[in-house]
């Protein structure tokens, strides 16, 4: 498609984002398939001349990966796909995953110059669009590096894991990567569900394209039980080890009946759905428990992913409980809209006290105190404070709790010289080295439960310091 | 891929399978656990470490067939693999060196109290052993056991074999003789088995302690569902136990916890039967 200079002026001037199709909600709520279509060629090109190629890109400065923003967008714009997305990859291994989870709205479309006045460009959807475009074409493996004869232990196959494996495994380093469930992923396989990122078609395909970089993949390991960090120096011959464990504990309310049954985290909820496969059951062994009126308590993306499977799983009433208002909910714009459109039900400033169950011990009923705004907290948000007398009871047979995650202590006590923050964090400097000379760690064990794109930031950053450690020893 | 090197029959329902997972071997002590998964669809399930060679670089499994998973480890024979096995997970058991330990194994908890047995004989501990089953078919165990208690007592609940009642009939005797010191007691059995003994010890004031079997995804500690209260705490079985002071485990929850998804492992063990074509079976022991 050639665009003529009056029809790329237009879209210069054009205010809005292109939209990209997706599944009508009345229809999806009845799937499990991806929610948003994507763009086609047409879509992308007429989107990628939206960008005005600034001199002084700051949507760079946007990206925990440093993607060469207008340059990838420059190449679709003219049509040169093989090159974008060569040019996207660079600097980011798995653009399928962040074309579509990655919060861009805080991230490098925050930054965006046209962001200023209209629309930033969509950078996330282009970057979906080129991903998509390689994945259906067949992905090419690059040529091997030499190899350095160094080995490396990456522990954890989450977004921060995978992102360092396939950095150093493209620096010529010898990688092993070490991951306690039964599939590689992290997050992006048992907590983000299939609807917002496919398993088969997308996620595993990245994986494969890490594994085909040289990563040799070892499920099925616990560090800290199977081995432990220092048998990883000290019997398995490894000179580097990076720790991207995750934050993967979760955490309750601590509220009387938190353990009648009905009553999950939202980790134990989304690992039956998504990685245990638990919405095809009997095909699939592993069952999930649901009534009929499901309150998500959390209003984040694992809350939104909760309510949302919730609806799919066949529960006629979905409430988001949550104590701030929705100026404070953390999850992603995107999944806050399309859990509306689904018809969640959001009861802002409400925070439950007590969980009501019935004489066999299922829940059927959630009490809950309304709450109004007080003064900012540490973190910045205004801080809730209880209505006294505004006590009411919900009328819920299942809960999904889904206030956060801590990380896994399993590591951190097991190991040898690794220094500890408060929150059982792993204690790592800008680079990523922690306080045990030949150990990195990055992502969420690092700094508590965030985002995809900047645990693989912290990856791609440690993967860099780690080559620096490895050819000074 | 992890290959089923030995297969044995132990009773009617029950088997010993011998498993390659060097890594797994390396570092096996007693009290700690496996999870299983037979093939891609299939459900992750938590079988005790019965006993494990460093040198052959395998791990011995014991499991009663009780549902769908079971069964269909059941069906597997000697060469076949098992997709997944991880572990060792939980907490080692504390050993003490000296003194006089009396196990009671009931049912479906003979297998993962055996080698607790061995680690106190081992240890240089005088075990008694109370075993028992609804019926003589179901006792499994019971040379292995023998070899490593000072004394074995046997009970049926239908009197085919031993003693004609309850593990916790002759726990009372023992209880009741004040002539010989009592340091620790371990259960393990069915819930119920392990509530009466707890309760039954608690006025005595003896360490009891059980190895409990709630429900578990990861056992790494990531999910929650296999929480149990401990002394009012939320304890992860997975994690902080399996083993816990008897006298502290709220079984009333813990026994309302287990049964969540009788429906669905109804079904799951329907669909099975159907599709192996193989029925019968028996679905509630204890
Ligand atoms: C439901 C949900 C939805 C989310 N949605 C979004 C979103 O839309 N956008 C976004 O940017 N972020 C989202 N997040 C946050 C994001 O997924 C995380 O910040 C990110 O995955 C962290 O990456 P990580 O590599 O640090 O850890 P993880 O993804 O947690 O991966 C850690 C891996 O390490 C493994 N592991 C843990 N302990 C051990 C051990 N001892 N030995 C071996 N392996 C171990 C774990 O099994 C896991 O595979 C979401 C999170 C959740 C839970
Ligand atoms: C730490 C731990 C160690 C264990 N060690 C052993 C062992 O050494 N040998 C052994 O035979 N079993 C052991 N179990 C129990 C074993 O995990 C279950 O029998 C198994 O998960 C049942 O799966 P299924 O699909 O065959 O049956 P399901 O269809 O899941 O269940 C069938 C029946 O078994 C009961 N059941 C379900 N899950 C459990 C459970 N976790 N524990 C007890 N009963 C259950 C159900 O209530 C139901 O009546 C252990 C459990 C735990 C948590
Ligand atoms: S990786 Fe994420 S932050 Fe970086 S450019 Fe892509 S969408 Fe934006
Ligand atoms: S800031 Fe926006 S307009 Fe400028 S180069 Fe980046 S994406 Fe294009
Ligand atoms: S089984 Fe998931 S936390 Fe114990």
């Amino acid at each position: 498609m050639k665009l003529d200079k009056d029809q790329i002026r237009q879209l210069r001037r054009m205010k809005e984002k292109h939209p990209m199709p997706e599944q009508a909600p009345e229809e999806r709520i009845k799937n499990y398939n991806e929610v948003p279509f994507g763009y086609d060629a047409e879509t992308a090109i007429k989107e990628a001349n939206r960008c005005l190629q600034c001199k002084d890109a700051k949507c760079v400065e946007g990206c925990p990966v440093e993607v060469d923003i207008p340059a990838f967008i420059k190449l679709v714009a003219e049509g040169k796909f093989d090159e974008g997305i060569k040019k996207l990859k660079e600097k980011n291994s798995l653009p399928a995953v962040c074309g579509r989870v990655c919060p861009q709205e805080s991230q490098c479309e925050a930054l965006c110059l046209r962001g200023k006045k209209a629309e930033p460009v969509a950078i996330g959807r282009l970057e979906r669009f080129l991903a998509d475009y390689e994945l259906a074409k067949g992905v090419e493996t690059p040529p091997k590096p030499a190899s350095t004869g160094k080995r490396v232990a990456i522990v954890g196959a989450g977004p921060a894991g995978l992102t360092a494996a396939g950095d150093l495994a493209k620096m010529g380093h010898e990688v092993v990567l070490f991951e306690a469930f039964h599939a590689t992923g992290g997050v992006l396989r048992y907590g983000i569900p299939e609807f917002r990122l496919p398993k088969e078609k997308v996620l595993q395909r990245e994986v494969d394209y890490i594994a085909s970089l040289g990563v040799e993949i070892k499920t099925n390991v616990v560090i800290g039980k199977t081995l432990t960090v220092d048998e990883l120096f000290e019997e398995e011959g490894f000179q580097a080890v990076f720790i991207g464990t995750g934050a993967g504990l979760p955490q309750f309310l601590n509220i009387p009946g938190e353990n009648l049954n009905g009553v999950f985290s939202a980790n134990e909820f989304l690992t039956r759905a998504n990685l245990m496969k638990a919405y095809l059951f009997p095909e699939y062994d592993t069952p999930i428990k649901l009534g009929k009126k499901v309150a998500v308590v959390g209003a984040g993306n694992v809350a939104m992913d909760s309510a949302r499977t919730s609806l799919r799983l066949g529960a006629e009433e979905v409430h988001i409980v949550y104590r701030r208002s929705d100026k404070e909910m953390p999850a992603r714009a995107e999944e806050i809209e399309h859990a509306k459109e689904e018809g969640v039900v959001f009861n802002l400033l409400t925070n439950p006290v007590r969980i009501i169950g019935d004489e066999n011990g299922w829940v059927t009923g959630m009490e809950c105190i309304k709450m109004e705004l007080g003064e900012p907290d540490d973190s910045g948000r205004a801080r809730p404070i209880p209505i006294e007398g505004s006590e009411f009871v919900f009328d819920v047979d299942t809960i999904v709790i889904a206030i956060g995650q801590n990380p896994n202590p399993l590591i951190p006590q097991t190991t040898s010289g690794l220094k500890i923050g408060r929150w059982g964090t792993i204690e790592a400097d800008e680079e990523g080295a922690t306080s045990r000379p030949g150990v990195f760690a990055g992502g969420d064990i690092v700094t508590g439960a965030a985002t995809v794109i900047l645990a693989m930031g912290a990856g791609k950053v440690a993967a860099r310091a780690m080559d620096k450690y490895l050819k000074a020893l | 891929m992890f290959k089923i090197v030995k297969k044995r029959d132990l009773a009617d329902v029950s088997k010993l399978m011998e498993v390659e997972a060097p890594l797994v071997a390396r570092k096996a002590q007693p009290g700690q656990f496996i999870i299983l998964r037979i093939h891609e669809n299939g459900e992750r399930i938590p079988l005790t470490i019965a006993d494990s060679d460093k040198e052959k670089g395998t791990i011995t499994i014991i499991f009663q067939e009780v549902g769908k998973t079971t069964k269909e480890l059941g069906a597997l024979e000697e060469g076949d693999s098992l997709r997944d096995f991880v572990g060792p997970l939980g907490q080692a058991m504390e050993l003490p060196t000296s003194g006089r330990v009396i196990a009671v194994g009931g049912g479906v908890g003979i297998a993962p109290i055996y080698p607790k047995v061995k680690a106190f004989h081992q240890a240089g501990m005088e075990v008694i052993s109370i075993i028992g089953a609804r019926t003589a078919d179901l006792l499994i165990l019971e040379d292995e056991m023998r070899a490593v208690s000072k004394e074995l007592h046997i009970c049926t609940d239908d009197g085919t074999k031993g003693h004609h009642g309850f593990v916790s009939d002759i726990l009372q005797g023992m209880l009741d003789d004040k002539s010989q010191k009592i340091d620790e007691i371990i259960a393990v059995g069915p819930l119920p088995m392990m509530r009466v003994v707890a309760n039954q010890t608690k006025p005595y004031g003896i360490k009891t302690v059980v190895s409990l079997n709630p429900i578990m995804v990861d056992g790494t500690g990531m999910c929650g569902c296999c929480r149990v209260s401990v002394g009012g705490e939320t304890k992860f079985t997975c994690v902080d136990g399996p083993v816990f002071d008897a006298h502290q485990v709220d079984f009333e929850e813990l026994t309302r916890r287990g049964q969540m998804y009788l429906p669905e492992e109804k079904e799951a063990l329907d669909k099975y039967k159907e599709e192996c074509g193989c029925g019968g079976g028996n679905s509630e022991i204890g």
